[in-house]
């Protein structure tokens, strides 16, 4: 057995993606402090979104909203083992390097927080900290990747506690990856035109039958059976934002939407944690929004 | 549970193998080997017990079960766990003491080639937030090393890898574990 002079190469989209895989089947939880962020890894999260205020507070509170202070990461850095991962503006390519200097495991570039760019989303394949962003279509989901996302999650629509946008961007997405997978050679460049997405990247999922990176689900989860749904439509992991420390006993609720999401086809269980979790946070309808966040992107 | 399950199952499927998931203890019994994949061990560990998986899980390891632990599995197969949390409990497979995150966060998450004794050719490993191994028992053989740290190794039909074999597509280290196993 001898060394070999091979040196480490770090930054790769295979090292980007790889942790993403590491993360399937868990739950990301929003979190605003260390002491939440505790609770969360307490319950069995898999990684923690630091961030200054959860979306529904964002909501109520109005104004604009940017990359957290790094004082607070680091204080969440420090507190959990977990990977911890930070929202960046989309098109705030600075704010992203800030959180990659922080050493956070991942970024994501959200529409929760307010833009900075009207028109260009942060090149991604320029850090070597992975990036997850949002989608609410297939194209808009392949537009992220060849700006080199390594995570795409459905966006849903945050601080709602309302399913339904998650439901319809994840049927959106997983239908016309379906379809694609029946579509004939010529067919695709259309796709490709229809969706505003690269060629390249139709063609492969017409192989594959998925994504070419991991697709987890976001905006609006606030029950078990909201992200056992989630799951059994086809997501690979969940986001929770404000349905965990916006519900009446958080350190209740994160445990079982964790159980829920890992036990997600199993009804018994499903009822089993559903019990006893006291009333989930209290929700929006879409039709009374003033701010559709999942709108934002581009 | 959690974590890369599905890359391994397409490993073995590759090499001509039936794999499953195991859920329960049932599962177990069903098994000549286990894979225990990359993740998050703190949430493996929790959830291990919180299915009442972790007893019948130690008490096949005791009882000699062949076992595979890539990067948050080499974690559980420790008999001791450094920088984890206080209530992380491992399965005592492997005599070594594991160091949670040795190699940083993850934007120093790499990926290299390795010798691995019984592979000719050099096999490329990716690194993710992985896991170190120090204080190795004397009946711990290490098949490869990284910059002089151990980085793969075994005892019997019990092997542990730092890195991650499921996410390259070369499927020689899932095969040298089938080796194992007959």
């Amino acid at each position: 057995m001898s060394e070999t002079s091979t040196s480490r190469e770090t930054g790769s989209p295979l090292v980007k993606r790889g942790l993403a895989e590491m993360l399937k089947g868990g739950v990301i939880m929003d979190v605003v402090n260390p002491e939440q962020a505790k609770i969360a890894e307490d319950a069995g999260a898999v990684a923690v979104m630091a961030l200054e205020r959860v979306p529904s507070d964002i909501r109520r509170d109005g104004g604009v909203s940017r990359m957290s202070d790094p004082e607070m990461i680091q204080g969440i850095q420090e507190t959990v083992t977990i990977p911890v991962m930070a929202k960046a503006r989309i098109g705030h390519f600075v704010e992203a390097q800030i959180l990659q200097s922080l050493d956070v495991d991942y970024i994501d570039e959200s529409e929760v927080l307010t833009p900075a760019d009207e028109t260009h989303h942060i090149d991604k394949w320029a850090f070597t900290v992975p990036f997850v962003c949002g989608a609410t279509n297939l194209g808009e989901a392949l537009r992220r990747i060849s700006e080199g996302a390594c995570m795409i999650r459905s966006k849903g629509e945050a601080g709602t506690g309302n399913i339904v946008e998650a439901t319809r961007h994840l049927r959106s997405i997983l239908g016309d990856i379906g379809k694609i997978t029946k579509a004939d050679q010529a067919e695709l460049f259309e796709w490709a035109k229809q969706l505003q997405a690269p060629l390249p990247l139709v063609q492969e999922i017409a192989e594959t039958g998925e994504l070419p990176v991991p697709m987890f689900c976001a905006g609006g989860i606030a029950t078990p059976a909201d992200a056992a749904m989630t799951m059994q439509l086809g997501a690979q992991s969940v986001f929770v934002g404000s349905g965990i420390f916006k519900s009446s006993e958080p350190a209740q609720m994160a445990e079982a939407i964790v159980q829920a999401t890992l036990n997600y086809t199993d009804a018994d269980i499903l009822a089993k944690v559903s019990r006893g979790l006291g009333p989930a946070m209290k929700g929006l309808e879409m039709a009374n929004l003033e701010t559709k966040m999942a709108e934002r992107g581009w | 549970m959690q974590g890369a399950f599905r890359l391994h199952l397409q490993a073995l499927d590759r090499l001509g193998v039936e794999g499953f998931e195991v859920r329960t203890a049932a599962d177990l019994d069903r098994c000549d080997g286990l894979i225990l994949p990359g993740g998050e061990s703190t949430t493996m560990s929790m959830l291990l017990e919180s299915q009442n998986l972790f007893d019948p899980l130690k008490a096949a390891l005791d009882g000699g079960l062949a076992a595979f632990g890539t990067c948050a599995g080499m974690i559980l197969l420790a008999s001791e766990v450094a920088d984890g949390r206080s209530d992380q409990r491992c399965f005592g497979a492997l005599d070594y003491q594991a160091r949670r995150n040795a190699y940083g966060r993850q934007t120093e998450s790499f990926e290299t080639d390795l010798e691995v004794t019984g592979l000719d050719e050099p096999f490329h490993a990716v690194f993710i937030r992985a896991p170190a191994v120090e204080a190795l028992g004397d009946d711990v053989e290490v098949l490869s090393t990284h910059q002089q740290e151990p980085v793969l190794c075994r005892t019997g039909a019990v092997m542990a890898s730092s890195f991650h074999p499921e996410l390259t597509g070369d499927d020689r280290l899932h095969q040298l574990f089938l080796d194992l196993l007959s």
